[in-house]
Order: C-alpha cells, then sequence, then structure tokens
C-alpha cells in the first residue's frame, strides 16, 4: 500500500528536479505576490513575497499574530488578500473558493466530523468529486490511505472514539487522500504530548518524502520548524523577516530577530576597525579584538556580532594565537550532553558558552565565581546585518 | 426540606391526576367517582364538535410549528455567524418574546391584526371583493411567530457546541457552502430542529390565552374545552384533556431524548 504513494512520490521529486535544477528559477508550486492582509486597521501580512517549491517542506515559523496563520489560511482560501495576488500552480487564487483549490488543510484542533465514523471522515473529500467517483474506487483509496496512516483497523470507529494521535492521523488521512498540490498543517502538533509530538513528526517527515507532496507548515515551535524543514520562513510583525533552509537561519541569521528567535545568541556591540575578504576585526567593549564573519559587507562602524554558545570555548589561561576575553562564572547549568555557562564580560555584558563534557576538562575545575578565558576562534560569529 | 418539595409537587399534579382520575368515572358528576369506564372517552371521540375542533388545532399546530421551524432555523444560523453589539440586541428580543405573558402578547396581536386589517380591507375589497379577517391564517401566524423564538433558542443551543472548524474543512475537500451545510452542519444540528419542531408544535396545539385573542371564528380544541366547561364540568372535558395532556407529554419526551441524542458526546 505505501509503495504505491511511495512510487508516485519519487517520480514527483524526480521530475521537480529537473525542472529546479538550472540555479534560482525554482518550480514555484504557489506563489505569494505582495501579499498583504487587514482585518481593520491591524495588517496581519504586510507585503509577502514568497515562492513555495514544488516538494518541499516549509515552515512559517513566528510567535503568536506574527501573520503565519493568515498566510496559511489565505493560501487555503479562508482569508482573501486586502492586496496582492497568491497563485497555485501558476494560476491566480483572487476568485478561487476554498472549495476549488487544489490544497487541502490538517487543522489545529483537526475538525473532523463527529456524525462520521473515520473511513466516512477520510473519503469526504472524494465524495464531493463531480463526476461522481465510484462507490469501490473510494472505498479501495480510503484503505489505502488509512494503511497508510496506520489506522487500517479503525475504518468503522467514531471519530471521538480515537485518542489524539489517531485522530491527528485520521484528519492527515482525509487530507492526502485527495492528492493536493500543497498540503497545509496549522499547528497540528500543538495538542498533542512532547513524546507523541516527537513520534508524529518523523511520521510527518517519512510521509512527505514518500507522498512528495509539498508540505506547508505553521509552527511557533522552533525545534519543529528546525528539525522537520526543508526552508523555514520566518515572520515577526505581519512580514517575512528571512526564508533559509535551517542551517542557512542559524548560521546566517539576517537579522537580530531571525538571530534571537531560532536558537540561542550571543549578541555584542562592537566596533569595526579593519576589513578584509568577508572577514572584519571588531572591538568588543571589554578591548578584545576578534576577527568575524560578514555576510554583507557595508561601511558600518558600530556594528552587532552574533555567536552561538556553541561556537565559543573557555579555558583557565589566555591561548597562543586565539583571541580571548576575560569573564567570570555566574552560573552553571549541567545538561548532560553539554553544559550551560553564564559569563559576565566587563563592558561588554552576559555572555552563554555551552561546553561539552570533554572541553569542559580545559577548566581544570574552574566554577561559578571564578575568572576564566573565553576563546574566540577567527572567523567564529557573524556582523547582523544593518536593520531598516 | 423534603417536607417542602413534596407539598409544591402535590399542589401541582393532584389536581391534574384528580382530573385524569375522574375521566374514568361511570356517572356524569365531576366530584364523585361512581365506578370505573371508558365512556367518556368514546363520547368525546364520537362528537363531532370535538373532532372538528381537534382538527382545527391539529392544522394549526402542524403549519405553525413548519414555518417556526424553517425561519427559527434560519435565525440561528444568521446569529451564531453574527457577533458583538447587534448580536446581543437580537439575543434579547428573543428573550423578551418567551418571557412576554401570553396574554400580552394575545391583545398586542388581536390590535395589531385589526388595525392592518381595517386598513387593507377597503383596498382589498375594492380590487378583488374579498377581506382579511381574523381566523385559521391569524391563528397560524402569531402561534408561528411565538414558537419560532423557541425554535431559535433550541437550534441556536447546539450550534454554540458545534466546531465550526467543521465547517471550513468541509469546504477545504471541496463541498461548496449548500453541500457543506446538508453534509455537514444539518445532520449535526437536525436532532435540534426535530426537537424545536415538537415543542413548538406542542405549545401551538396547548395554548388556549392568544388562540383566545386572535382565533376569530374558528375553534380550537383548547376555546372548546374552555366554552363547554361555562355550560357545566362533564367527564367528557376530563377525558378529552387526559388525551391532550398524554399526547403532548409523549412530544415533549420525545423532543427531549432527540435534544440529548444531539448532544456532543464525550470524549472517551
Amino acid at each position: 500500500m505505501l509503495d504505491a504513494y511511495a512510487e508516485t512520490g519519487e517520480a514527483m521529486r524526480a521530475s521537480s528536479e529537473t525542472i529546479g535544477g538550472q540555479d534560482a528559477s525554482h518550480d514555484h508550486v504557489a506563489e505569494f505576490v505582495n501579499v498583504t492582509k487587514r482585518f481593520g486597521s491591524i495588517v496581519a501580512a504586510d507585503r509577502l513575497n514568497l515562492g513555495i517549491r514544488r516538494g518541499e517542506f516549509l515552515s512559517f515559523l513566528g510567535p503568536s499574530g506574527c501573520g503565519k496563520t493568515t498566510a496559511l489560511r489565505m493560501l487555503a482560501g479562508f482569508e482573501q488578500p486586502s492586496e496582492g495576488t497568491i497563485r497555485i500552480n501558476r494560476s491566480d487564487m483572487s476568485a478561487m473558493p476554498s472549495y476549488q483549490r487544489p490544497v487541502n488543510m490538517v487543522f489545529q484542533h483537526y475538525a473532523l466530523f463527529p456524525h462520521m465514523t473515520v473511513a466516512q471522515n477520510v473519503g469526504y473529500g472524494l465524495r464531493q468529486r463531480r463526476p461522481r467517483m465510484a462507490k469501490t474506487e473510494i472505498g479501495q483509496r480510503v484503505t489505502k490511505a488509512l494503511n497508510t496512516v496506520r489506522l487500517g483497523d479503525f475504518s468503522e470507529r467514531r471519530t471521538w472514539e480515537l485518542s489524539g494521535g489517531q485522530q491527528q492521523r485520521v484528519a492527515l488521512a482525509r487530507a492526502i487522500i485527495n492528492e493536493p498540490a500543497i498540503l497545509l498543517l496549522d499547528e497540528p502538533m500543538a495538542a498533542l504530548d512532547a513524546k507523541l509530538r516527537a513520534e508524529m513528526q518523523r511520521e510527518l517527515l517519512d510521509l512527505q518524502r514518500s507522498l512528495g507532496i509539498t508540505f506547508v507548515l505553521v509552527t511557533h515551535d522552533q525545534e519543529e520548524a528546525l528539525s522537520m524543514s526543508d526552508r523555514i520562513c520566518i515572520m515577526g510583525g505581519g512580514q517575512i523577516a528571512q526564508v533559509g533552509s535551517p542551517d542557512e537561519l542559524y548560521d546566517r541569521p539576517a537579522s537580530r530577530y531571525v538571530a534571537d528567535f531560532v536558537g540561542k545568541a550571543n549578541i555584542l556591540l562592537g566596533e569595526v576597525v579593519a576589513r578584509q575578504g568577508g572577514q572584519a576585526k571588531v572591538v568588543l567593549g571589554c578591548g578584545s579584538e576578534v576577527l568575524v564573519s560578514e555576510a554583507s559587507v557595508d561601511n558600518r562602524h558600530n556594528v552587532e556580532v552574533i555567536i552561538r554558545p556553541e561556537a565559543l570555548g573557555m579555558s583557565a589561561a589566555p591561548q597562543n594565537g586565539t583571541a580571548a576575553l576575560r569573564a567570570r562564572v555566574t552560573h552553571r547549568t549541567f545538561l548532560g550532553d553539554h553544559t550551560e555557562y553564564r559569563l559576565q564580560v566587563e563592558k561588554t555584558g552576559a555572555l552563554q558558552v555551552n561546553l561539552t563534557r570533554q572541553a569542559e576538562r580545559a577548566l581544570g575545575g574552574r566554577g561559578v565565581g571564578d575568572d576564566v578565558y573565553v576563546l574566540w576562534e577567527d572567523g567564529a560569529g557573524l556582523i547582523l546585518g544593518a536593520e531598516d | 426540606m423534603k417536607f417542602y418539595a413534596i407539598a409544591v409537587y402535590s399542589f401541582l399534579y393532584i389536581p391534574i391526576a384528580i382530573i385524569a382520575l375522574f375521566s374514568f368515572s361511570a356517572g356524569r358528576s365531576a366530584s364523585s367517582f361512581q365506578g370505573f369506564s371508558t365512556e367518556w372517552y368514546g363520547r368525546a371521540l364520537r362528537n363531532p364538535f370535538v373532532m372538528e375542533a381537534l382538527g382545527t388545532s391539529l392544522k394549526v399546530a402542524f403549519l405553525s410549528a413548519v414555518l417556526a421551524t424553517v425561519f427559527g432555523t434560519m435565525a440561528a444560523l444568521a446569529l451564531t455567524g453574527m457577533r458583538g453589539r447587534l448580536r446581543a440586541v437580537f439575543d434579547t428580543l428573543v428573550l423578551i418574546a418567551v418571557m412576554i405573558p401570553g396574554v400580552v402578547i394575545g391583545i398586542a396581536a388581536l390590535i395589531a391584526l385589526v388595525t392592518v386589517f381595517n386598513a387593507v380591507n377597503p383596498v382589498l375589497e375594492a380590487l378583488m371583493g374579498q377581506r382579511l379577517s381574523l381566523g385559521f391564517g391569524s391563528l397560524v401566524g402569531v402561534h408561528g411567530m411565538f414558537t419560532m423564538s423557541l425554535v431559535l433558542l433550541l437550534v441556536r443551543g447546539r450550534l454554540e457546541t458545534f466546531d465550526r472548524s467543521q465547517i471550513e474543512a468541509s469546504n477545504d475537500l471541496g463541498a461548496n457552502p449548500f453541500w457543506t451545510f446538508v453534509q455537514v452542519t444539518l445532520p449535526q444540528i437536525a436532532p435540534a430542529i426535530l426537537a424545536g419542531f415538537l415543542l413548538a408544535f406542542t405549545f401551538s396545539f396547548d395554548d388556549f390565552i392568544m388562540a383566545f385573542f386572535v382565533s376569530g371564528s374558528e375553534t380550537t380544541l383548547p376555546i372548546y374545552i374552555f366554552s363547554s366547561i361555562r355550560r357545566g364540568v362533564t367527564p367528557e372535558i376530563n377525558a378529552i384533556g387526559t388525551m391532550v395532556m398524554v399526547a403532548s407529554l409523549i412530544l415533549l419526551i420525545i423532543a427531549q431524548v432527540l435534544l440529548r441524542m444531539g448532544a456532543p458526546q464525550a470524549k472517551e
């Protein structure tokens, strides 16, 4: 049963690669062109421009009220853009109601029909097709979809007899059975407990790989977005803050907002004294000179430098050839595979450094209240782009 | 506490029980039991005036309940989509309609209808040689108007617990608003609609006070009972009353069962 889906998935993936192969001209299954949505005086989505690539797993990530759900609902057709155009498969969706769009949604609270059995829920989309699909055909496809989500034995159950995880699988089967161009997922994991959530994330990812359908997920959980997505669209205040792969967002955040939202970040003020080949020499508040990467070179003197806690090292004594900042340990949190150190650097502020168990040995037993040196490898850290 | 409860329920139900008891009396007296008999039931059912009044009552009840159900359900659906101040105004108006005493509605309806009839009748007479008067139509109209608010309250109660994201889900799966209503909304509110219909039917069937004012020359069963009491109470009236009561009770019980059935199922 799974194989049939897997095959079409492979075929779709292969074709998308050949089309999308030429550098930046990707095959977009959907596009937002200057899309703005206002609710009264509130701007929920502000000039969104985004291409969703065929077959990718894209996440809209942001805090509540950032416009991510509005973007998803506009794609589904539940909201109409106040300005701009949404295209799906290259056709303008402005005049197309939700019931004619080639997309399907998994709702946050699943929105299953309580007066129908599991099988009737899953077959609902197929029963709406005109010309009508034969009953036997619907039956076969329902069985196949239920097997795909491992609910083969539950077809005659009522939806309210199922657990949360099972209900979510029904919602998933009800959506994928229609073979949508895009599967929309509105915080589908929010109502599940942590263990089940991790399990469902894996299953969802497997499903996406085998079906080859474009998945668009809305979430406020950065770990979920980082672990599942091909690309993440980070939103804030109705605008797109940055779009990129999880690695890109983590390693090269375009703004302080993104740096803060994805992972933990130390953000320090500094003054550029020299620039060369994508790197800059920066003097920090404490007087130490460090060599930092710079993504987009400009002529600013005062800059913000971001460095991840695990990119820094610590030692009991300064080391030759590595920039070092004198610091005092204020907190130590042991987390098993690594330890978090909170440090205070004079005239620079608080810093967090994460050390592996192995790296901790170089500290020679220094702990809270002791002076240490924070090691800054050349090129570690990044100068944040100018905020507009 | 227990004593008061017993006293209250006795006060309420003993007179009704006595009416039912004397309907089986063999004698003519409504105050002394003279042996068991179902004779009065037979007499009531053979009485052409009773049967005619019953027919009128059933027709009025059915038509007014249909009107009330259709418009009450439509109003309930429209109101659930509404928020804010306008909604509060409508809610209050509906509740007021239920709380106003029947005698006030009856008089008000009578005055309103007579005023309108007086205004339009000269024109109608000149144009078509017809005139409007109180009767079957005004009975159906007034009962329908009043019971509409009962249906509205019942259906809206059911809609409150209805997860509206189901409607979006249905649209998303390819059903247009009409088919969404037929396949998703209607099946889930149907028990409440049916319960509303039965309640409206019972209410209209049992109503005396509003019918008294607007029935014109028509005689419904409660009006017949009222007028025959003035000629003296016989066990025949008891028999009619008992039958009406039992029929109403059955309808109300069915309505209750339907409402329970329609309530959302508890999880697990």
